[in-house]
């Protein structure tokens, strides 16, 4: 039983880094290699916030984090990647030119935090309580996130599915170009997924800095994890990630407590693998015809 | 497109290096310092390794500089980012002691670092003073490097540190023979583990759960439950700083209740204590150091100084090491490498952590685990030393 609730809470963790890539790579078809310095930018906001606020609930930071966070990846969009948009010729060269600008992006972020912040670790202690589900002990953070991160899956989804903009966005991904013919402004819902992704991924900061400690350099290992989950995902669905994330959370818990914590990160790569190479397009993905 | 960019960047950096030689006085002494400002081992060097260089330089200058023969010269420093990577630095070592022609060199960060860097350091005959170094090797080392010094323990020092603590506080009746061991999937977590494990048996102790896991693992409360479940009396983590931390909040939230309580590296950042608070207090981990007015005084100058708070463990050996170059430069009375390295082979040296002896090349006196008692993380294990701060078992969370 606690390897499910352990997994189910790790899953919630995995959705939120990943939820932001799934938006950037799969509307606005721009795989975002920076997108762990942004989840990092958000930890340390909060971090700065929880200190500078005598410790006030960390969520209320959401509040600055996300608006500025949108507003900062669609910035970066409209001056970093819109060119690459506009001169791209196809798909495939968009892809290569935005892995490799995010890339260096990556670095600027990285260089900027550590210019900002400094290199040591940040870390704070926000509702380290144990909470008792079925008389087994967990951290109360890591509910908080789990919650916290269901509702922004359903939000999105919901938002997706049901509103016209997210209507916009889900006929860009299908079919840019078809797109513009039915009076979609591309580049604008394009940004817009861009800026959404970005903040989301700055909100998963915020969630998952409660309870994970963080320095400047960290960036990469969540890109890598988000990576890992929306291709498993398959590129074209926000409910593939959420199925992956929680795949993987149940995954490494079950291979934690019952064969060995130390194969873990091998039995999410070979789970990835798997994947692959029994569904190439990932577990939501469409084949391409 | 590669050696391009690798050109711009060198001739970037030729250029900022001669400006910032340029407006230093032609007779200050030039001192290279090499470190991680970038990559996974920043967060650590921004603690102890740099900060340390900052506060010694402008101590030095303020007293009007370093007391030479032909007089008193002032320290200019010069940092160099070997952005966590060992080739980079060996470079940089190379270009400060080629191109750069640099009074004096010191040490690098970490043990890999240290190591990769220790020909260059032998080749242009810098004495290399290398504190952030952990490994057995030392003896062999020494041998080879006749200009290198280990400021720091071995291994394995740590691991018997460990488990002298525990082995104490059984005989003394506080705690049982079950032991949790758990450690992080590198070198160092592996290599204390093993050291940890024999010594554990050896002193009649049985491990009662003995497992790794992986470099940036972000759930660690299968591992905490799992450990737990084993009913362990003491809990002993080989762990380092995300993970530290990690640990510490999963041990509470699933309440395991141990006497003894011991985690690795960051256990005396003060951070640890800062985010713990009384939680902290008891709980055991690498490093210590004994309390005195001098070391009081250096935390309180430090933060002063450079913003930041130094550690529990590398920070004060740091500055004792500068400390020591300091009074053997002195001694000498001359910028004469050979000389210098032969002082400190013959020489012992009054620091803050007390008399440094590196005559045999290896500090002969080190402390390897620290506990929290009262906001202060005192050494209560060590090698060399006579007396330490009796251990206090850990109370329930």
């Amino acid at each position: 039983m606690d390897i499910i609730i352990i997994g189910m809470l790790l899953g919630g963790t995995y959705a939120l880094m990943a939820m932001g890539l799934q938006l950037q790579y799969g509307v606005a078809r721009i795989m975002n290699l920076a997108n762990g310095e942004m989840l990092i930018a958000g930890a340390f906001g909060t971090f700065w916030f929880y200190t500078a606020s005598s410790q006030a609930s960390p969520l209320w930071s959401l509040i600055g984090i996300v608006p500025l966070a949108f507003a900062a990846n669609w910035i970066i969009y409209m001056v970093l990647i819109l060119p690459l948009v506009k001169r791209a010729k196809n798909q495939g060269q968009l892809e290569v030119d935005s892995i490799l600008a995010t890339f260096g992006l990556s670095f600027i972020l990285v260089g900027l935090l550590l210019a900002i912040v400094g290199g040591e670790y940040l870390t704070y202690s926000y509702l380290a309580r144990p909470i008792l589900i079925f008389n087994e002990p967990y951290g109360l953070n890591r509910v908080v996130a789990f919650i916290a991160s269901a509702i922004l899956c359903i939000g999105l989804y919901f938002w997706l599915q049901k509103t016209r903009p997210g209507l916009a966005l889900r006929a860009v991904s299908v079919n840019p170009s078809a797109a513009s013919l039915v009076s979609i402004n591309v580049a604008q819902a394009s940004a817009m997924a861009f800026a959404i992704g970005g903040a989301v991924t700055a909100a998963g900061g915020t969630i998952l800095s409660m309870f994970l400690t963080f320095d400047a350099s960290l960036g990469v290992i969540f890109t890598l994890k988000a990576l890992v989950i929306v291709v498993m995902g398959g590129v074209a669905d926000i409910r593939g990630a959420i199925v992956a994330s929680f795949i993987l959370g149940l995954t490494e818990t079950a291979v934690a407590r019952l064969i060995d914590p130390g194969l873990t990160l091998a039995s999410a790569y070979l789970l990835f693998m798997i994947v692959l190479l029994v569904r190439p397009e990932g577990l939501f993905g469409r084949r391409s015809s | 497109m590669q050696a391009q960019t690798s050109l711009k960047f060198a001739a970037a950096t030729a250029l900022a290096t001669i400006l910032g030689l340029g407006a230093a006085q032609a007779q200050d002494l030039k001192f290279g310092a090499v470190g991680p400002k970038t990559g996974p081992l920043a967060s650590g060097a921004a603690v102890t390794h740099f900060p340390n260089f900052q506060l010694w330089v402008k101590q030095v200058n303020d007293r009007g500089g370093l007391k030479l023969k032909s007089g008193q010269r002032k320290i200019v420093l010069i940092e160099n980012d070997d952005r966590s990577q060992p080739p980079e630095a060996i470079k940089i070592v190379e270009r400060l002691a080629s191109v750069d022609k640099v009074d004096f060199i010191l040490p690098a960060y970490s043990t890999g670092i240290n190591l990769a860097t220790a020909p260059i350091y032998a080749k242009y005959n810098y004495p290399q003073i290398a504190q952030a170094m952990v490994t057995d090797q030392g003896a062999e080392l020494v041998k080879r490097y006749p200009n290198l010094f280990v400021f720091q323990a071995p291994t394995s020092a740590f691991a018997q540190g460990a488990v002298d603590v525990l082995k104490k506080m059984k005989d003394a009746g506080q705690i049982g023979d079950k032991v949790a061991m758990v450690n992080i999937a590198d070198a160092f977590g592996i290599e204390l583990a093993n050291a940890g494990r024999d010594r554990l048996a050896k002193a009649g102790f049985k491990v009662v759960y003995d497992r790794s896991y992986p470099l940036g693992t972000q759930d660690l409360s299968p591992v905490m439950k799992a450990a737990k479940a084993a009913g362990p009396d003491a809990f002993v983590a080989w762990s380092y700083p995300p993970d530290t931390f990690a640990l510490m909040e999963q041990a509470k939230i699933e309440a395991l209740n141990v006497k003894a309580y011991y985690s690795a590296v960051a256990t005396g950042f003060q951070g640890f204590y800062g985010k713990y608070g009384q939680l902290a207090e008891n709980v055991l981990g690498a490093g210590g150091i004994q309390d005195s007015p001098e070391i009081r005084n250096y935390y309180k100058v430090h933060k002063e100084v450079t913003g930041v708070d130094a550690d529990y463990w590398g920070s004060p050996l740091y500055y004792a090491l500068l400390q020591t170059i300091e009074q053997a430069i002195e001694g000498v009375g001359a910028m004469d490498l050979p000389a210098i390295t032969a002082h400190m082979k013959k020489n012992t040296y009054k620091t803050i952590i007390g008399d440094v002896d590196i005559r045999n090349q290896i500090l002969s006196k080190v402390w390897t685990v620290g506990q929290w008692q009262n906001g202060f993380y005192h050494a209560v294990a060590g090698e060399g030393f006579s007396n330490y701060k009796p251990i206090i078992p850990k109370t329930n969370w």
